[in-house]
């Protein structure tokens, strides 16, 4: 599903976020991306949604080589993959299902199957009683579950998510872990950058570690080249 | 990446769209969708949306209602080129009677409305009452005048060369000696008209270079106002055309409302004025009466509106847009 290939990221200024950094990441698995702040755990991630373009070397996301991708092109690209963020990015001026209904009105989806789309995402999440909801009445847990309701709306092959625990305590931490876990049950790819490593213990998957932008473990290359 | 041909098979509910055939109809119910939604986002600021459009129709009222005053004085003066005469000099040898079939010719010619004459005694008499010379003139034993033809020319308002072209066509006849045009104050007119004519293209473009920044602005602030919606929304895969079309369409909506309520303005001005034209024109013994915009016009009108509100809010779709990139 995602193939990095020596690559390396460095911004504006001269910092380097990531160095030469290679893995492979499976079809339908899923992995834990872990680090300290600072370790180039996000840098990886946008790299993956197109946000930033790599310095050096390349990236094959679903079979496509991200460097051959133009701007144009980008957001059908970014349509494939769903994102959940430590902020959540919801919109406030809009309902819980309008926040959700979002990747498939871009998609140009008729609006019956929007309806009957959301509502099953909301379903997955355990919310679908919140759908008239302003987000800004919902507690933090139930905000990443909108989040993530709104990331996998449009059944995307590969998930993404940037520290989707941060900001939520040990208990519905673990709850939204489980969350992820399911879709990766049912073939979703699946991709977690996470500080949180008793967490990630408690789940037990496999884990791609980061320290200054280099790779400093990766089980998920090795089983991967082992089952091929 | 995995190999192995069973796992390149892409579940089909993983990739599948919308279906292609409804992809078109699904397309044009979106922008019909987006159009609607955004006249609903502008009914949801009244005060904010009537200032902006109220500053548009006024910016496109102004030279709109100018170029109606143009107009109306433009069909004024056509009235007035009624008073336009050539006076034809008759050589002083020629018989009345010969002056007389002259102008009966001259009657015939199609650019020319009526012809009358005036003989030498009439002349005499003429320049007896007005210049005061009368007592000189009891000297001469013979009178001076030569024969005097007024001829009014059919005048076209749009060619007012055709009349100077018909004065040389008269002087070349055998019998006349000298023709005469006061075409001067016509001449003037037709120039100061040429004049305002222009001051409205100027001031009607700097407005209309207005509009398009007034547009422009709300828009830009609009942008701003939901720079984490464009953010959002970009993160999750919408194309720029997806979320450039709702600026778009407000700006189009700008622009109609501003071009409507333009021509409201005019309408409301001119019925304002009717009274008092009136009045005054019934003083002049004329049959003028004030003209407003008409259905060409008011097409123009709001069509140009909704251009510019069209072009301003592209102009700053393109500047703003590309400068938010989620990070």
């Amino acid at each position: 599903m995602i193939h990095f290939d020596q690559v390396s990221k460095r911004y504006p200024g001269g910092h380097e976020a990531l160095s030469r950094v290679s893995f492979r990441l499976g079809r339908g698995k899923m992995a834990y991306l872990t680090g300290h702040s600072g370790a180039g755990k996000s840098t990886l991630l946008k790299l993956i949604a197109l946000i930033e373009r790599p310095s050096r070397g390349q990236i094959i996301l679903d079979g496509v080589n991200l460097s051959q991708i133009s701007n144009r092109r980008v957001p059908y690209v970014r349509r494939n993959i769903g994102i959940v963020f430590q902020n959540h990015h919801l919109l406030y001026d809009r309902p819980v299902f309008d926040n959700v209904a979002m990747p498939l009105v871009i998609q140009g989806y008729r609006h019956k199957e929007i309806k009957s789309r959301v509502r099953a995402a909301l379903d997955q999440v355990g919310l679908l009683k919140k759908e008239r909801s302003e987000p800004i009445t919902l507690s933090g847990g139930e905000q990443q579950r909108v989040g993530i309701a709104r990331a996998i709306v449009h059944k995307p092959a590969l998930l993404l998510a940037d520290e989707p625990t941060g900001n939520l305590d040990p208990e519905l931490s673990l709850e939204i872990m489980q969350l992820f876990a399911r879709f990766n049950q049912v073939g979703t790819s699946v991709l977690i950058a996470s500080h949180d490593l008793d967490l990630i213990a408690q789940i037990g998957a496999p884990m791609l570690s980061l320290k200054d932008g280099m790779v400093i473990h990766d089980d998920i290359t090795r089983k991967q080249t082992g089952a091929a | 990446m995995t190999t192995s041909p069973a796992n390149k098979r892409v579940p089909p509910e993983m990739k599948k769209g919308p279906q292609q055939n409804t992809l078109m109809v699904s397309y044009l119910i979106h922008h019909l969708r987006v159009f609607i939604a955004s006249l609903g986002d502008l009914s949801r600021h009244p005060m904010a949306t009537l200032m902006t459009t109220a500053v548009i129709a006024i910016a496109l009222a102004l030279p709109a209602g100018l170029y109606l005053a143009l107009n109306n004085i433009s069909g004024l003066s056509a009235g007035w080129d009624g008073s336009t005469q050539i006076s034809l000099f008759l050589h002083t040898k020629v018989s009345e009677k010969k002056a007389q079939k002259f102008a009966s010719r001259l009657r015939l010619h199609k650019e020319i409305d009526k012809v009358k004459l005036i003989s030498k005694d009439q002349g005499l008499e003429q320049f007896r009452k007005i210049s005061g010379f009368g007592g000189a003139l009891e000297f001469l034993d013979d009178n001076p005048l030569p024969i005097v033809l007024v001829v009014q020319p059919v005048v076209d308002p749009q060619r007012p060369d055709k009349i100077s072209h018909l004065v040389k066509q008269l002087e070349e006849e055998k019998l006349v000696e000298l023709a005469q045009l006061d075409v001067q104050w016509v001449k003037r007119l037709y120039s100061l008209l040429e004049i305002a004519h222009r001051g409205i293209w100027i001031v009607g473009s700097l407005l209309g270079l207005a509009v398009l920044l007034v547009i422009g602005n709300t828009i830009r602030l609009d942008i701003q106002n939901r720079r984490a919606e464009i953010e959002v929304a970009k993160l999750i895969g919408a194309s720029n055309a997806f979320i450039r079309r709702p600026f778009l369409y407000t700006g189009l909506w700008y622009g109609l409302i501003g071009g409507f309520m333009a021509w409201l303005l005019t309408a409301v001005s001119l019925s304002f004025l009717e009274g008092p034209v009136q009045k005054l024109a019934v003083l002049y013994h004329s049959t003028f009466r004030l003209s407003g915009l008409e259905g060409d016009h008011i097409l123009v009108l709001i069509g140009i509106s909704c251009g510019l509100g069209l072009l301003g809010s592209w102009l700053a779709v393109g500047r703003h847009l590309s400068e938010i990139e989620p990070s």
